[in-house]
């Protein structure tokens, strides 16, 4: 086993979902020679060429409603919006018709597609380079959004994403891109749509996603040293979410703290609060708490780490959520 | 015509191409001196034109006694969409928008697969595969980026179908159809998308849309634009049969712009005396497409009395049948609802089911 990148481990996954299936296909702005912005899809297209590997014009509608015509075929695309803020127009055909042929033809139209969101700030870039949009697709029925935080679960991810029948926003969160860990490609993956408690603890529970997982065990490891256990819980997989090892671990700690770059309101955050009280309400000793971005756009870059949440945000929350 | 009024209008051009005059006459413009029609063929379009204006009448009532939500009629179009439907070999695939009643009747789905969808019992209760039919679009423009990947898909499978894709000239607006067209042409992919120009998008008319004849806007793309006109079914049999079979060649793309007029509202809920004005529709009236076969129909002897009869009888048992029919169609299930919003299903969404189901179940036991 050797250690690779989060973006590496990515490729990786695509490449053997290029081999192991002639459908699957890998399409969007500049995904072939230059092998995407990220280099995500490096070299993909020099071994499975042009015709599996398609640089497509620059229209995000189009990259994803001809993927609706492509899957209708028999396809698995797997498209990249280059950028999380140019999701938007292309968000009309994945709310409106990725989400929707297969219940509106009551299953005889199946969308088996991958649209691929590189996420989340951190990178010091320009507007629209930066955003957290995953609650708009949460929200809509016939979707499924998941999203990775290490390099092993972004190889099985990705494969197990391009393997399922339904519709996968797949978002990656773009700052851990060179983040490296070993990936053993033998192993037997988690589920696509589990939950994982990621480090044990007893005093407070954490959850969280995507990039604010190293946050959060970074704050965790922090609390350590002055005596608070936290609980970490990456819950990888937005929609559908799989709450019960967060229930179970509030029903042990009473208390939780939810972490995520989107803006407050109306984010997940608040739903995941919102359940957890359903269900653990008598074990609660604090009310949830979130940690997230701003009701504001994002920032321009040089003020971006006072709009992320941080280290010492959570554990601010982490001390709230224990006074009670 | 003078120059000036060119430019200045998108409507029909010059070379517009026509094979049947609105009085009936058979023409041959040049290009086209040697196509032929059997009788049979323009027996068969005028069967297909009476039924499928009698499943749009039945519709009409139908919606105005309250049995359908609403119904976009398609009066005035059917020779656009006959005549492109007939020209599809079985192997091609459609996308339609939600007005393609003559096109889906042409590709053999039971009509009342649409009443039940305007009904609201269902999305479309059709196997798109099973017809090689696409199921109708609400959203505009939208399905001619599905046309263009499905194209791109036929090509890689060296299946040598062709696809076509119908839209409005509202929908020429759009983004969408823009992009499709763009993805069509680098691609070189087998799609014909065939615009139904009938010059209105609901209260807005074409002058809103474009400002260059919309065949025109295909050179841009790359690919050749070709304007028909919209209601004489042989001119538009011709010149779909030949896009098809240029793209199954691996020629690509073409669009057609078929000029017709929407003789009706633009749906049961459009009140078009609010934007338009009488004289507009007497004159399109003159042109209606089903008019002129009739009279070349007669006028050559090709057909007797006998045989106008015996359509109007068979339109009239279908109107009954389907009135039957629709009148028959059962509500949806309420748990319905749950069915098939994945492939796999979520956890969180078995148990709404599941309480709905007990919510529901509460009603039956407990309500006395
Ligand atoms: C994206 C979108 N915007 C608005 C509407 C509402 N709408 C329904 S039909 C229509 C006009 C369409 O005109 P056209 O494309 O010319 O087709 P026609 O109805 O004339 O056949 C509009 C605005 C819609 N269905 N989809």
């Amino acid at each position: 086993m050797t250690a690779v990148t989060m973006g590496k481990a990515i490729n990786m996954g695509l490449r053997r979902a290029l081999e192991d299936a002639a459908k699957v296909l890998v399409m969007g702005e500049d995904v072939g020679k230059l092998g995407g912005v990220f280099r995500v899809t490096d070299g993909l297209q020099k071994d499975f060429g042009e015709e599996r590997v398609i640089d497509t014009p620059l229209a995000e509608s189009g990259i994803i409603g001809t993927a609706v015509g492509l899957a209708m075929r028999g396809y698995r695309p797997v498209c990249e919006i280059q950028f999380d803020g140019f999701v938007f127009p292309g968000f009309d055909q994945i709310v409106s018709q990725v989400a929707k042929l297969r219940y509106r033809s009551q299953g005889r139209v199946p969308m088996p597609i991958v649209i691929r969101i590189p996420f989340g700030g951190g990178i010091g870039a320009v507007e629209h380079h930066s955003e957290s949009p995953e609650a708009y697709f949460v929200h809509t029925a016939g979707l499924k959004v998941v999203s990775c935080s290490n390099p092993a679960d972004a190889y099985w991810m990705i494969q197990q994403a391009i393997r399922s029948d339904d519709p996968i926003v797949f978002f990656e969160p773009k700052r851990r891109y060179h983040d490296k860990a070993e990936v053993d490609v033998e192993a037997s993956p988690a589920p696509l749509h589990d939950a994982r408690v990621i480090r044990p603890g007893q005093h407070c529970t954490v959850v969280c996603w995507g990039p604010m997982v190293r946050t959060s065990l970074d704050a965790a490891t922090a609390a350590a040293e002055e005596g608070t256990e936290l609980e970490v819980i990456d819950l990888r997989s937005l929609s559908p979410m799989d709450l019960a090892p967060v229930y179970d671990s509030v029903q042990r700690t009473g208390r939780l703290v939810v972490v995520n770059e989107s803006p407050r309101t109306a984010g997940l955050p608040g739903e995941i609060a919102t359940l957890v009280t359903e269900r653990c309400f008598y074990h609660l000793e604090a009310p949830v708490l979130r940690v997230t971005g701003f009701d504001a756009p994002y920032p321009p870059a040089r003020a971006e780490d006072s709009f992320l949440p941080d280290l010492d945000r959570v554990l601010d929350a982490v001390d709230r959520s224990l006074a009670y | 015509m003078t120059v000036d009024s060119m430019t200045a209008s998108p409507r029909q051009g010059t070379d517009c191409v026509q094979l049947l005059t609105p009085e009936g006459e058979r023409v041959r413009p040049p290009g086209y001196e040697n196509v032929e029609f059997s009788a049979d063929e323009l027996r068969n379009f005028y069967r297909d034109f009476v039924l499928i204006r009698r499943i749009d009448t039945e519709a009409t009532a139908l919606q105005r006694q309250g049995e359908l939500g609403i119904w976009a009629s398609l009066l005035g179009q059917e020779a656009a969409q006959v005549g492109s439907a007939r020209a599809l070999r079985p192997d091609d695939y459609v996308f339609p928008t939600y007005r393609e009643h003559g096109a889906a009747w042409c590709r053999g789905i039971d009509p009342i697969r649409l009443l039940g969808l305007y009904r609201g019992v269902d999305h479309g209760d059709w196997d798109p595969a099973e017809y090689n039919f696409g199921l109708y679009t609400i959203v505009i423009g939208a399905q001619c980026l599905h046309a263009a990947g499905y194209a791109m898909g036929m090509m890689r499978d060296g299946a040598d179908g062709a696809v076509l894709a119908y839209f409005g000239d509202g929908a020429s607006a759009q983004g969408d159809v823009n992009e499709s067209f763009i993805w069509a042409g680098v691609f070189n992919a087998p799609v014909v998308f065939f615009c139904q120009n009938n010059q209105w998008a609901i209260s807005v008319p074409l002058q809103r849309q474009t400002r260059t004849p919309l065949y025109k806007r295909a050179e841009g793309f790359g690919f050749p634009g070709i304007q028909v006109d919209g209601n004489d079914v042989l001119a538009v049999h011709e010149v779909t049969k030949r896009a098809l079979q240029n793209a199954r060649e691996g020629n690509g793309p073409a669009l057609i712009e078929a000029v017709t007029y929407r003789m009706g509202a633009h749906t049961t809920n459009d009140d078009p005396t609010r934007y338009r004005i009488a004289g507009e529709v007497e004159e399109w009236r003159l042109k209606d497409p089903i008019e002129r076969v009739r009279v070349y129909l007669a006028r050559n002897g090709l057909v007797d009395q006998a045989f106008f009869d015996s359509i109007e009888e068979e339109a009239n048992d279908l109107a009954a049948t389907l009135r039957k029919q629709c009148l028959a169609l059962p509500d949806p299930d309420p748990m319905r609802v749950f069915s098939e919003v994945y492939a796999e299903s979520s956890p969180l969404l078995d148990e709404e089911r599941e309480q709905f189901a007990r919510y529901l179940a509460s009603f039956e036991g407990g309500a006395q």
